[in-house]
This record gives structure tokens, C-alpha cells and sequence, in this order.
């Protein structure tokens, strides 16, 4: 079958040892590549009780068959394992060039397996692959390891590294390619950080081969169009980036403000997307092949580099009550440097500070820094702490939930199965928290976008307070989110394109004869197996819910004043349009039907 | 009476961000109307924060957020 190229690469870390598999093509089929693959891969080698930061816990690099291919966004990757933050299976994405680089040597997955003895990096290039000492660049920062590597690999050649954080293994630790492209939850970095594997680079050349290469290029150019008169793709984004969303949401009183305390964030216009625009972008950034360029290249104290996406910017931001959108920048810059996850690193700040605000954490602790509301000036050191694992900043890297479960307080982490919940309060967006709660990778809002509906107008406008349907939605999204994640394309294109443009686009690629519900179908049985992973993992249905403040306490002002999210009348249809148990437990009769 | 008018993103090229206007009376399509905006580049309404209508009659004290096609994520 094309698309794929047909071959994992399975490393031995302990021993410095690797060989070349071919990839069960009709498994692949079945999983479809990326995330549905990886986790089918990764459930069928590795025990869910592992010990994610032990040998015996493997990391899978996974690309899609549409990846390094002629389609539009079509460069992701993503990485499996089990998450040491939440106990669930991790599937993080990445979008910049390194994946697509990946298929161009040769490989669709990358299965790493145990520990290296000392600090090693693998180098690759197409048949090569070698091992190599990585000393020199443990402990450095992301941009100034991926520049050392440069200079001693092939011209073109791309990089993916961890920072401290992961050395360190923090919990929140991300895994950088192109330095400033993150697969950033879940906590990946520390895996690979406690593999001692620092970075792996890749160089190169040859591409997939695609199945009918004028089918390709009629669904290309009817994508290409759809992608570009959409409003969302084909200008808000072009424009003014993810960070857009800052003004809507805050709009609609769903902006969480000082560790969800509040939803209204009196200063948001400061920290806005507009305002990002107007005083610090440079220019626009794309990731391989697409036509959207969502990506911020900002002006970052005298210098320059990446910029933060809304979810970073509300994470610093209204999340600890810092309209300093200058800081916020360089926070993000800083989360880059040492390869931590900007929502949770963020999230887990504003936790600290509502611990602080409530007298759990004294200044004692601090040393000379500060964790009031709104002050600016210490984000950049505490993320500079909180990758290097000192002092409070040790405390920190572990994330929201044992942070405050240290205190003796979880429940003023902001979190769902321990992962932080970003930027879009589930009170004021109801079908929202029902996706939140119900996510399989815990607190996460890329798992099925409701916001695009309930706030977007996407693909069409719902009430964000109403409930009857929202299960549904939930269900829609979440089953074609997981083919997209396993296709290699980019999310944001399902702002322009549906279900059947996608089944175009892998027939075109793969030769294969997806219709719109055969793409819904793979989706729902990708989520069904990430369910029976975690199931197995020991994360039960009890822990399909959302911090009590958010079911508790109502938003105290603004234009969703008075609300709590009502997840119990939410969650049995949830169960049964899944074709669960009233206990949410997967039944046989589904996952046959799944073919699982 | 007294109605905010508050733009976002590329609506605000060549107008405003924030402005009061006062009326007699009015709805978000008079508002639109009055700034040139077709109702084709209104993506996203909200009245006091609330999903709007073109044709409601407005109030005393609302704010009006009109917004283009915005997304992210």
C-alpha cells in the first residue's frame, strides 16, 4: 500500500542496537497511522501497569500515511507511551518539518525501547542510523543543543530534542523538534529523558510513494480551496494567529481568570492577539506544506523567535492574572528553551499562586521570587526553575495536580486525570467540559474541538449553554479528531475540511476506499482502544470528571455569570451513544463491531 | 440610550475598537449598516455577551461584540 513507506525502526537504548521491521500494512490500515498505530502498537507490546519512567516503558515516534506527502498540513507526527503525569496512554502531535523528514528516510515509526547507559543522541540518515554520545549537549537548552547538532549532521537535516525538563524529568517535560515546535502534553520529554536518549535527528531522501498521483493533486486543489475561503483558515488564522481566541473567549466570559477563580479578564485586550499583531509579530510561520501559517515569529526582548499560542498566552496570562504581554513572550521562549508543555507549566504557575493566595505556600519557599496575581516579573525565572528543577520550581515540574495534592488540596488543581485543562472555561461552554472530562488523554481541548460549535459558529452556531445534543457532538468530534490525528495532517484544517475530504485524500494517497463513515468509524475504534489501554492502566470511569470548583462553584461575574458545569446530565448519554456500559465500560458487543 | 460597539480583529481595520454610540432605538443590523460591515463578515454576534440576533431590538447599556471569522485552538 503507498503512503506508507512499510518499515519501523525498533532501537534497543540499552544495548545500542536497532533493526528494521516491516509494518503489518493491513494493521496499519486498520489504525490508520500516528495516533490510532502508535497506540495499537504500543498496547499490544507494552504492559499497562508499566512504570512510565522505567526501561521497560517504550517510545513510539509515529507518522501518518498522509505525512511527507504532497497534502496540505501533511507533516505530523506523534508520539506514544504511557504518561508519567496521568497514567494514560500519551499521544502528543507535532507539526514543523521533522516528521515529514522522518518518512523521507525511510520510516513510518520509530518503537524506542530501554535505557542508554549515558547520555546518547541517534543520528539518521535513510539506512544509517547511528548512536552517539551526547554529553556535550546534556543539560543545554533546546536551541543551543539543536545548534551544536547541527553543525555535526548533514545540511537540511532536522532535530528533535528534549531540554532539562526532560533530562529532569519533569512531569510537564515537552519533546521539541525545530525549537520551537512542541509535541508538547502529557509529560513525552521525560520519557525520553529517562531513556537518557537527548535528541534524534534525521536527514532524508527519498518520498512516499503516493497510490494516484492525479487523484492527488484534484482533492489537493479542492482542499487547497476549501482551506483558503474559509474564514477561519483562509484569513483569522493566517492573520493573527491562534492567539485570535483571546478576545472571543474572553468575550463569552469563559476566559479562566486566576486559576479558574473568575472567568472575565478585565485586561484580555493587552494580551490579545490583535494587540500581538500590532506591537511584537515579525512575520507569519508555516509548518511542511501548509497553506495556512498559523505560526508567530515575534519579536522576543532584543531578539527574536517563536511565538506563544493562545493557549500559552492564557496560561500566563489571565490564568495568573498577568496582562504583560511582553513577559508572557518571553515566558513562552522560556518553556521552549528548557522543552516544557506552555498549557501545563502555565496552569500549574496559577495553581502555585492560588496556593500562595490561600497561605499553603509561604514566602519562605520562594526564595526572593513571587507567586502574587498578576506579577510579571517572576514568570520567566520560575519556568527557568521549573525546567532546571530547583528549589519551589522542583515542586512545580511535577505539575498542578501533585503540586497541590502536596499541600493536601488537589482540588485547586485545574486538571483532568492529572493533565491541566486549558483556556476555555467548561462552565460557560458545556459540550466543552463534556469533551474535557471525557478525553482520553485527560484535560485537553484538541481532543475533540467543541469550541469550534459552541463558540466558532462551526460548522454551525450552538447554544453554549445548552446541553441536549452536546453528547453527540462530543462523540462526532472525538471520532474524527483521532482519524485526523492518525493521518498526519494538521487539526486545523477540519475548520474547512469534513470527514469526505479526508477519505479523499487518503484514497487518493493510499489507494484505499474510505468513505466519510469508514473515517468516523477508524476514529471511534482509535478511541476505543485508547479507552481499553487506560481501563487496563488502572484509570477507571470514575475519573471521566472535572475539577469540583467547575461543577460547584458558579463563574462569580461576567457574561456566563451564575454558571457550573453539569457533567452528571451530560455523561450517561455520553456512554450510551458510545455503546458503554451506564458504568463506562467498553462492551463487547462494540468493540466487535469494531472489529477490536 | 447608550449601546458599546466593540470590534475584533480584521473588522477593526479603518474603524475602531471601542466605541458608545447613542440611539433612539437600534439593532445589531443598524449598527452593521451604519459601519459599512455586510452581514456576510459577521462571523460571530454577541450581545452583552450572549449569542445575538441582527434584528433585536437593543437595550440601554449593551455592549455589542462583532467579530469576522476567528479561529484556533
Amino acid at each position: 500500500m503507498k503512503g506508507y513507506v512499510g518499515k519501523i525502526l525498533r532501537v534497543n537504548l540499552t544495548d545500542l542496537t536497532y533493526n528494521v521491521e516491516a509494518l503489518d500494512l493491513e494493521l496499519a490500515q486498520k489504525f490508520i497511522g500516528g495516533r490510532g498505530l502508535g497506540t495499537k502498537l504500543f498496547r499490544d507490546e507494552v504492559s499497562p501497569e508499566v512504570d512510565a519512567l522505567s526501561p521497560e516503558n517504550k517510545l513510539m515516534v509515529v507518522t501518518g500515511p498522509l505525512t511527507g506527502t504532497p497534502t496540505p498540513t501533511g507533516g505530523r507526527y506523534m508520539v506514544v507511551t504511557k504518561s508519567p503525569l496521568s497514567g494514560t496512554i500519551a499521544s502528543s502531535n507535532s507539526g514543523g518539518y521533522w516528521g515529514a523528514e522522518l518518512k523521507f528516510a525511510g520510516y513510518d515509526v520509530i518503537i524506542l525501547e530501554g535505557k542508554a547507559e549515558k547520555p546518547t543522541y541517534i543520528n539518521i540518515e535513510d539506512d544509517k542510523v547511528e548512536f552517539r554520545d551526547a554529553g556535550h549537549v546534556w543539560g543545554k537548552v533546546v536551541s543551543e543543543t539543536s545548534d551544536i547538532l547541527m553543525k555535526e549532521i548533514p545540511e537540511k537535516a532536522r532535530v528533535m530534542t528534549i531540554g532539562p525538563a526532560g533530562e529532569n524529568l519533569s512531569m510537564i517535560a515537552a519533546i521539541m523538534n525545530e525549537k520551537d515546535r512542541a509535541a508538547g502534553r502529557s509529560g513525552v520529554g521525560a520519557v525520553m529523558g529517562s531513556k537518557n536518549l537527548k535528541a534524534i535527528t534525521v536527514k532524508g531522501s527519498s518520498k512516499p510513494e503516493v497510490a494516484d498521483e492525479e487523484a492527488l493533486k484534484a482533492v489537493f486543489k479542492d482542499c487547497l480551496a476549501k482551506i483558503k475561503e474559509n474564514g477561519v483558515t483562509g484569513q483569522g488564522l493566517p492573520t493573527y494567529g491562534t492567539a485570535v481566541l483571546v478576545n472571543i473567549i474572553n468575550e463569552n466570559g469563559a476566559f479562566p481568570t486566576n486559576n479558574f477563580q473568575e472567568s472575565y479578564f478585565d485586561l484580555a485586550e493587552e494580551i490579545s492577539g490583535e494587540t500581538m499583531e500590532e506591537k511584537f509579530l515579525i512575520k507569519r510561520t508555516a509548518c511542511f506544506r501548509c497553506p495556512i501559517a498559523c505560526g508567530r515569529h515575534v519579536r522576543i526582548g532584543d531578539g527574536e523567535g517563536g511565538g506563544p499560542e493562545y493557549e500559552t498566552i492564557w496560561a500566563f496570562g489571565s490564568d495568573c492574572g498577568i496582562s504583560d504581554l511582553d513577559q508572557i513572550i518571553k515566558a513562552n521562549h522560556m518553556c521552549n528553551e528548557v522543552g516544557i508543555d506552555t498549557i501545563s507549566a502555565g496552569a500549574t504557575l496559577a495553581a502555585a499562586m492560588e496556593l500562595y493566595q490561600r497561605g499553603y505556600v509561604k514566602d519562605e519557599e520562594l526564595e526572593g521570587l513571587t507567586l502574587k496575581w498578576g506579577d510579571a516579573e517572576s514568570i520567566v525565572e520560575w519556568m527557568r526553575k521549573l525546567g532546571r528543577a530547583e528549589g519551589f520550581g522542583k515542586k512545580l515540574a511535577m505539575g498542578s495536580y501533585r503540586l497541590a495534592d502536596s499541600y493536601g488540596v488537589a482540588d485547586l488543581s485545574m486538571s483532568v486525570k492529572k493533565l491541566e485543562i486549558p483556556a476555555y472555561d467548561p462552565r460557560g461552554i458545556q459540550g466543552q467540559g463534556l469533551q474535557y472530562a471525557t478525553s482520553n488523554r485527560g484535560g485537553c481541548h484538541v481532543r475533540g474541538y467543541l469550541i469550534s460549535p459552541e463558540i466558532l459558529a462551526l460548522p454551525e452556531k450552538l447554544d453554549r449553554f445548552e446541553l441536549d445534543g452536546k453528547a453527540l457532538w462530543a462523540k462526532i468530534f472525538q471520532d474524527l479528531t483521532a482519524s485526523i490525528d492518525s493521518l498526519g495532517l494538521c487539526l486545523f484544517t477540519s475548520f474547512a475540511l469534513g470527514a469526505k475530504e479526508y477519505a479523499d485524500l487518503v484514497n487518493a494517497v493510499c489507494g484505499t476506499s474510505h468513505d466519510a463513515d469508514s473515517v468516523l468509524e477508524a476514529g471511534e475504534r482509535i478511541w476505543n482502544i485508547e479507552r481499553q489501554f487506560n481501563l487496563e492502566a488502572g484509570v477507571s470511569p470514575a475519573e471521566d470528571k472535572l475539577p469540583k470548583r467547575l461543577l460547584e462553584e458558579p463563574i462569580p461575574e461576567g457574561p456566563s455569570k451564575g454558571w457550573v458545569h453539569k457533567l452528571s446530565d451530560l455523561l450517561p448519554e455520553y456512554y450510551e451513544l458510545r455503546g458503554w456500559t451506564k458504568e463506562g465500560l467498553p462492551t463487547k458487543e462494540r468493540l466487535e463491531k469494531l472489529g477490536l | 440610550m447608550h449601546i458599546e460597539v466593540r470590534l475584533f480583529a480584521t473588522l477593526r481595520k479603518g474603524r475602531f475598537k471601542r466605541e458608545t454610540f447613542e440611539y433612539e432605538s437600534s439593532t445589531p443590523a443598524h449598527i452593521l449598516s451604519q459601519l459599512n460591515i455586510p452581514h456576510e463578515d459577521v462571523a460571530i454576534l454577541l450581545v452583552n455577551g450572549r449569542d445575538g440576533s441582527f434584528d433585536q431590538p437593543l437595550n440601554d447599556g449593551d455592549t455589542v461584540s462583532i467579530f469576522p471569522p476567528v479561529g484556533g485552538g
